[in-house]
């Protein structure tokens, strides 16, 4: 057995009100890739913020034993020195620098006043070989893509002597083949004695490069799993996180009439807004009926937000081109507030970058759309508006004290719902919903799945876009599925398989 | 249910402050502090913070955007209208000329920073410098005096600029003290039937006992504040300009749509565009409005100096802002009230006046004065990162 690198024993951290960290174990070996998974929410991000000294000595419980001794990080710095560095998912690069400036920020060469930057650019033109970069150091970060700007975070972290990596979603950015060079990098990095945590939500890429994985649910370690002596799969996985079966995560819905098209689209084209030339949406062509669940499914960056909005009135995108018919009429809808009186909603994908009014509470949130419904001639009805809220705080059983609580104050299950009460309360007849689950636990994505079921028995049309296959397959009866900007597959509920959506993504990719 | 005594104090910090503060220079000024006379001039000097402050608040509410032109504004309108007096055009017509002038300047403005994404900062800044020139030229250098006398007692300023007792009391203002209690009174009776309605309507409602102190200690200090200016002159007709700004924009900002778009906005734009509200109609409302009330201010600034010259209104805009920020305005955007910059402004108020009676040199007032706004700040910064 290789020798035991780090152990992190009996972590236990606690944030005002909340238990973030309860007894967590975890031990990685020398030389070995380890995954920590777990759903949103669970404390894996908390779990490295304490080893790499962001939560200082003193504010946690528990031991960090690294190389054998036990570890006091007040800082990252800290950490640093003893050659634990951690990559986060946000990458921390200066646009407008050059990529050698970046690499050795807080990290310089040369003397205290003065920079030295020949060795500066010559170092970094050495560790980027090493992650495979061929660009000069010169170029600046906003000139390279997301993928290479990745490799550049890794380069950096080499730079400093990494001989723990710590990688929190490194793929979360990157299309497939830039996800794999970096998985294969890391394949590689192992081979050279390098140890490396990596945390991913992307069960199929764990499992590609994890010698153990560890699964932690609502902040406690569950199991640690070693991927050498048994076979693990994605499901196993699964099982760990979720800590039940798969069989139950999808509510049945029964007896729900399927009518007429409420909702067609045809020809749909979309241009990036700044790279005009640029097809983001390339000719799609879909409809959803009443009644009916459509899924949209895609990768990340296959342009489906990007279509939700720009059919919520424009609100993307350059040139958009291509008829919109709801319930056979052509409408035309050059700002969200045309959509909204069209009655189209759109739940949007990031409930805190563009859904809700954090600072304010659940009330103000829930009539923001529709302020209408409880204004005359723009004076607001104070002890209406409250009622809505109170009302649909009790239909979606959100969970908070009061409708007066703000809205920054609640779970992402529960903002989420706030978010869904919001929309409904515009009174749509299609409802666009941008991964309404992304972020929440279990239970909470059962209630929203209930609340879909609810709108299409009450004859609305849902359109749900989402990145997480399962959630498609159950939910939807038609799924359209999604690639670099064009609809590449249409399926029926009961012919969809996993497979076939895969096999579909993929044949389209290759055929350019 | 019960009333968290933590969470009224953190509520009512700066009230507190403000009672500190003022018990403080009423101490060390051995009382000279609360004089009636003195009561009197901290409304009728401050006038243009209250007035600057309530336009200045929905600018920050839609996202700490501050207006660094309004002082220069000031200048400019009531250059204006000092010079349309002086030419014996009538005073009304003036004032309308002042108000209007007020709203293009803020159209100007708004038009800039909502249609064409100038940063609000430096629109203004070169505003700031803009009207500075323009109020130069209108007054031609000079110093242009206003015989007006209805238009000075309108608006605060001179000799008589007070309501007159109609019961012609001594030394006692009668109609003054009356105008106290009926105000009291209507706050008292505002809040009980506003309850009422909250309770029929089925909603939440805090204790009673909650309730009641609020109108006590609201009933109290209404009416000692009219007893002090009763024991003056009476009400100075400033007030009466102040007193409806400040109601206008506390029923604007809680209980109208737009009023509820400039916090949405400041709290998170994207969403709330994405909730069909235009947010460049709400940029262009706050700086039209800041417009209008930069032409109120204006207005004030030279009836109560009786004249215009073109070096009024410097460091206005500081003082609003300050006001804002000292009564709990977020400088993200989005947090804020009319009852916060009243506070912030009287704060600001009295300490610049017990500072003066206290005959402190005016370079350390302004060292005084800078601490408060920072302290204040601190204050809204650390008691925000704490709430996260």
């Amino acid at each position: 057995m290789a020798k035991e690198l780090l152990r992190m024993d009996h972590i236990t951290k606690v944030f005002p009100g909340v238990k973030a960290l309860d007894n967590v174990n975890l031990s990685v070996e020398e030389g070995e890739i380890h995954a920590l998974v777990g759903e949103n929410g669970a404390g894996k991000s908390t779990l490295m913020n304490v080893l790499s000294g962001i939560y200082p000595y003193g504010t946690y419980e528990g031991d960090i034993v690294y190389e054998g001794e036990v570890c006091k990080f007040q800082k990252i710095k800290d950490s640093e020195k003893k050659g634990i560095v951690i990559i986060h998912q946000e990458l921390a690069l200066v646009p407008q620098m050059s990529i050698g400036e970046n690499m050795f920020i807080g990290n310089e060469r040369g003397t205290k006043n003065a920079i030295n930057w020949n060795e500066t650019y010559s170092e970094a033109d050495k560790y980027l070989k090493m992650v495979g970069l061929s660009e000069s150091s010169h170029v600046l970060i906003k000139d390279i893509g997301t993928g290479k700007q990745q490799l550049v975070e890794i380069a950096k972290a080499l730079a400093k002597h990494a001989k723990l990596l710590i990688l929190d979603e490194p793929t979360s950015s990157l299309n497939e083949t830039d996800s794999r060079a970096l998985l294969d990098l890391m394949l590689e990095f192992k081979k050279q004695g390098m140890t490396m945590i990596i945390i991913s939500h992307k069960l199929n890429e764990v499992v590609y490069v994890a010698d153990k994985i560890t699964v932690i649910r609502d902040g406690s370690t569950v199991e640690t799993m070693d991927c050498h002596s048994t076979k693990i799969d994605e499901d196993r996985i699964i099982r760990g996180m979720v800590g039940r079966e798969l069989t139950n995560r999808f509510p049945k819905r029964e007896g729900v009439a399927i009518g007429d098209i409420n909702l067609e689209v045809k020809d749909w084209t979309v241009h990036h807004p700044l790279y005009t030339e640029r097809k983001v949406v390339d000719g799609v062509n879909f409809n959803v009926r009443k009644g009916e669940v459509v899924g949209i499914y895609g990768l990340m960056g296959a342009g489906r937000t990007e279509l939700a909005m720009s059919i919520f009135g424009k609100s993307y995108g350059s040139e958009v081109t291509g008829t919109l018919t709801i319930n056979g009429q052509e409408v035309s809808l050059k700002d969200p507030r045309a959509a909204i009186e069209a009655k189209i909603a759109y739940v949007t994908e990031d409930r805190k970058g563009n859904g809700l009014v954090l600072s304010n509470p659940i009330r103000v949130n829930t009539s923001l759309a529709n302020m209408k419904g409880v204004s005359d001639r723009g004076i607001i009805d104070q002890d209406k508006e409250y009622q809505v809220a109170d009302e649909y705080r009790e239909k979606l059983s959100t969970k908070t004290p009061s409708v007066e609580q703000n809205v920054g104050n609640l779970s992402g299950g529960n903002q989420q719902k706030v978010l869904l009460a919001k929309w409904m309360f515009t009174d749509p007849d299609i409802l666009i919903l941008d991964e309404p689950t992304r972020g929440i636990d279990v239970g909470a994505k059962y209630e929203i799945y209930c609340i879909i079921n609810d709108l299409v028995k009450a004859g609305k049309s849902v359109v749900m876009i989402s990145s997480e296959l399962p959630e498609v397959l159950g939910m939807s009866d038609r799924i359209y599925i999604m690639n670099e900007g064009r609809f590449v597959g249409e399926l029926n509920a009961a012919e969809a398989t996993q497979e076939l959506i895969m096999t579909s993504i993929l044949q389209s990719g290759r055929g350019e | 249910m019960s009333i968290n005594i933590k969470d009224v104090l953190k509520k009512y910090t700066m009230v507190f402050a403000l009672l500190a503060v003022i018990i403080f220079f009423q101490a060390i000024t051995g009382g000279k502090m609360l004089l009636a006379q003195n009561v009197n001039n901290l409304i009728s000097q401050n006038a243009y913070v209250f007035v600057l402050a309530a336009g200045m608040l929905l600018c920050i509410l839609t996202g700490g955007n501050i207006d660094l032109a309004c002082g220069s504004v000031v200048c400019f309108i009531g250059g204006i209208g000092a010079v349309m007096m002086d030419k014996d055009i009538s005073w009304v017509f003036a004032v309308i000329v002042m108000f209007i002038g007020g709203i293009l300047v803020g159209a100007w403005q708004g038009f800039w920073i909502a249609y064409f994404k100038v940063p609000p900062f430096i629109a203004t800044l070169a505003g700031m410098y803009a009207f500075r020139g323009l109020s130069n030229v209108v007054l031609q250098g000079y110093t242009v005096g206003i015989r007006n006398q209805v238009f000075l007692n309108v608006f605060g300023g001179g000799a008589d600029c007070y309501i007159p007792d109609l019961f012609g009391g001594q030394n006692l203002n009668v109609t003054c003290l009356l105008i106290g209690i009926i105000l009291a009174v209507i706050f008292v009776v505002m809040t009980v039937t506003g309850r009422a309605r909250a309770i029929k309507a089925g909603n939440d409602v805090g204790p009673f006992y909650g309730d009641a102190v609020k109108m006590v200690v609201v009933s109290i200090a209404v009416i000692w504040f009219f007893y002090k200016l009763a024991n003056y002159k009476g009400i100075p007709t400033s007030l009466i300009w102040i007193g409806v700004v400040l109601l206008v924009y506390a029923y604007i900002t809680s209980n109208t749509r737009m009023g509820r778009y400039l916090y949405a906005v400041g709290g998170n734009e994207k969403a709330t565009t994405l909730s069909g509200i235009d947010s460049r109609k709400v940029y262009f409302f706050a700086y039209v409005n800041m417009g209008l009330m930069s032409g109120l201010a204006g207005i004030l600034t030279i009836a109560r100096a009786t004249q215009a010259q073109p070096t009024f209104g410097q460091g206005y805009e500081m003082d609003a802002i300050a006001a804002c920020f000292i009564g709990g305005a977020s400088a993200y955007g989005g947090e804020g009230n009319i009852f916060g910059i009243v506070i912030g402004a009287l704060l600001m108020g009295v300490i610049n006046m017990g500072m003066s009676i206290m005959g402190m040199e005016a370079n350390y007032q302004k060292v005084v004065k800078g601490l408060v706004v920072l302290i204040a700040i601190i204050f809204d910064v650390v008691s925000n990162s704490k709430k996260k």
